[in-house]
């Protein structure tokens, strides 16, 4: 998609997934068999989307006037000043329209489900801004819109329910298993799995079934694509190392994906370590306390007992708290290209509310896991580093649950 | 000939459907679950399948949801599904033994020793939900390679130019989705199910056993018209659930619940003989 990156190279690390939809030994399609016609039927619709210049031109023109792109790439003066190494950039996904990254994503999905001739959208959702961002596109093109959202996460994040209603989506709370994202996801599954005709399944994050992995990398990869262009506008050079959080990766691999291949540029992931990762089901961290398993249509790491069974996680966002994550990140773990690091609940909380204060940005907690990381390393740094991290949204979502931990502030 | 092969020909030749249970092992408790196994055969069930629970069941609705946590929270694991069947297998060496289920667990508990460890149990094959033909080199290739049967599920959305791919690797019979749907949804249109056994059987020999939406005996008379066999779940394990205490603790009339149900739809399947086109 306009991409300035390099011609992808016979090495690189962009080529994944292979035809069956694998990334090493991960990814995949583990469907059940009433799905597997339409997931290779979206597949070829998607190959056919990514070769039209119509669909590329009409997704850039929302993308521009809908969405507002570019996101600033901008300078955190006062973070960089307070933490006293690393200069620190904010790639500002946070200013999209509905508040988040996961617009950019959805708005390529809607498209897609419209040239297929879908006139029914479905969609799980963890802190709601997937099913925010999917409500409004919905909204945009008169298509019916329904939001699986676990009912723990309905309670904690009332103000994006709220939105989601206004803006004419019917959001069905999951009551199973913990009643968060991984049951949500479920409940999207088996809505899909019913109403296969007409329905159009618009995944939020880079995970499922081949091709949704590599699908929504691609959309996602205008945040790197972007950051790779602003900061040779700015510097006159490549970024140093980016940041971003992940719960199921699609920010974190948008942002990446674009430098994989420039050895140069240190990538760190930051799962969410939740209450510590040495309490029991006590954080979210599929990396560092996972291991390889099948779950929703991929081979990933998930948190699971030695029975197999998936273990529920904790965090203190709703958009990290999912026992899996995406495969290509999976992959990128085992083949060492990224870094993968966790910030625990608190963490996140202080590094919320140092971003705040410093840069008058109220970010959500999930980008203020990887914010919590960069205060670790950027200080390590020279102050010639240039150090991205990717503010992935807001944090209006969040200040009843952050005031609930804070003791009401 | 495999103990499916075996069953699917013997009823066959007495001009009738096979009736094919399914309940989920270690629901609400090991020990019940084994009676429950053991009045099955006796109440006129041909083929049992067992259900290996598992957290996240992606295609199942909300009966057989609950019956796999119910098992889990009793502590039921893949290992005590399989011990459950090795118990099974000493009083009853003619039923065959489905076990179905997610990937997952298996995938966990390591492919080649599941294999091993099931052959000796005495199960006689396997459905993995979550595994189409396309990932066959996971588990459905080294299923047949170690003697069991791999079934595949065929369903409304499997046209004519997937059939072959659905139906290679596979053996002992075919599972035909009677709705593009969760386990114990919609009723099922008989006459479309009948059009689509019909169309199955153009592209294989095996038989066809039709279930999901069969929720009584006149439905399982229904399917018994066309199919080869009928496949019922989630209105068993909702008869067993009714007998449970507020703890979900089995009670006197848990087994004797399932086993009359199970007595009611095979007298279903059996009354669907005389009508029937089967020779």
């Amino acid at each position: 998609m306009n991409s300035p990156s390099p011609q992808i190279a016979a090495n690189s690390l962009r080529q994944g997934p292979d035809p069956r939809g694998h990334f090493g030994i991960f990814g995949g399609r583990f469907v059940a068999e009433t799905l597997m016609p339409l997931i290779l039927s979206l597949e070829k619709a998607y190959d056919e989307a990514r070769q039209d210049p119509a669909y590329h031109a009409e997704l850039q023109h929302l993308l521009t006037h809908y969405v507002g792109r570019p996101s600033p790439l901008y300078f955190a003066e006062r973070m960089t000043e307070k933490l006293g190494g690393a200069k620190i950039y904010f790639k500002r996904e946070e200013l999209n329209h509905t508040g988040a990254h996961k617009i950019n994503n959805v708005l390529g999905q809607i498209l897609l489900a419209r040239r297929m001739g879908k006139k029914r959208i479905i969609a799980e959702t963890g802190a709601g801004q997937h099913g925010v961002a999917t409500a409004t596109a919905c909204a945009r093109f008169g298509l019916e819109c329904v939001v699986y959202m676990g009912a723990v996460d309905v309670e904690r994040q009332k103000p994006n329910v709220f939105r989601m209603n206004l803006l004419g989506a019917k959001v069905v709370p999951v009551q199973s298993g913990a009643r968060t994202l991984k049951d949500a996801m479920n409940e999207a599954l088996r809505d899909w799995v019913t109403n296969v005709e007409d329905t159009f399944y618009c995944i939020g994050t880079a995970a499922g079934p081949h091709p949704y992995p590599a699908m929504v990398r691609d959309f996602q990869c205008v945040i790197g694509d972007e950051t790779r262009a602003q900061m040779m506008d700015l510097e006159g050079r490549l970024p140093d190392s980016l940041f971003a959080c992940i719960g199921g990766g699609s920010n974190a691999i948008g942002l990446f994906h674009p430098f994989l291949d420039d050895r140069s540029v240190e990538l760190y992931g930051v799962e969410a370590a939740g209450h510590g990762l040495n309490v029991p089901n006590g954080h979210a961290a599929s990396l560092a306390g996972g291991r390889p398993g099948v779950l929703h249509g991929n081979r990933t790491y998930l948190l699971m007992d030695d029975d197999g069974q998936i273990l529920e996680g904790h965090s203190i966002s709703a958009g990290l708290d999912y026992p899996g994550i995406g495969p290509e990140h999976a992959w990128l773990k085992e083949n060492g290209r990224v870094t993968y690091l966790s910030a625990t609940d608190k963490e996140a909380l202080n590094a919320f509310q140092l971003c705040s204060q410093l840069e008058g940005i109220i970010p959500a907690l999930e980008p203020a896991h990887a914010l919590a990381k960069v205060m670790d390393i950027a200080p390590k740094k020279p102050k010639d580093h240039l150090m991205v991290l990717g503010l992935s949204g807001r944090g209006d979502k969040d200040i009843f649950t952050v005031a609930d931990h804070l003791g009401g502030m | 000939m495999s103990r499916i092969d075996h069953r699917f020909a013997a009823v066959k030749a007495q001009g009738r459907a096979a009736l094919v249970t399914f309940v989920m092992a270690g629901d609400p408790d090991a020990a019940t679950s084994l009676e429950i196994l053991k009045a099955l055969p006796k109440a006129g069930a041909d083929v049992i399948e067992v259900g290996m629970p598992f957290s996240d069941p992606m295609a199942d609705g909300p009966a057989i949801q609950a019956a796999g946590l119910r098992a889990l929270h009793a502590g039921m694991t893949l290992k005590g599904v399989l011990k459950l069947v090795a118990e099974f297998r000493k009083t009853d060496s003619q039923t065959p033994i489905i076990l179905m289920g997610y990937y997952n667990p298996i995938y966990v508990y390591g492919v080649d020793k599941f294999l091993v460890d099931a052959k000796a149990a005495g199960a006689d094959g396997m459905i993995v939900v979550d595994l189409p033909p396309e990932e066959d080199e996971e588990l459905c290739l080294p299923a047949l390679k170690a003697g069991l049967s791999f079934i595949r599920l065929a369903t409304p959305t499997t046209d004519d130019s997937r059939l072959p791919a659905v139906l290679s690797n596979t053996s002992g019979f075919v599972y035909y989705v009677s709705i593009t749907g969760i386990t114990g949804a919609a009723r099922p249109d008989y006459s479309r199910v009948a059009a689509a056994v019909k169309r199955l059987k153009a592209h294989t020999d095996l038989p066809i056993a039709v279930g999901f939406g069969v929720k009584d005996a006149a439905a399982a008379h229904e399917i018994a018209l066309s199919a080869d066999g009928v496949v019922v779940g989630s209105a068993l394990i909702d008869a067993l659930a009714k007998t449970l205490d507020a703890q979900g603790r089995s009670g006197p009339a848990t087994v004797g619940a399932v086993g009359e149900l199970a007595g009611k739809l095979a007298a279903g399947v059996a009354s669907a003989a005389k009508e029937s086109a089967i020779p």
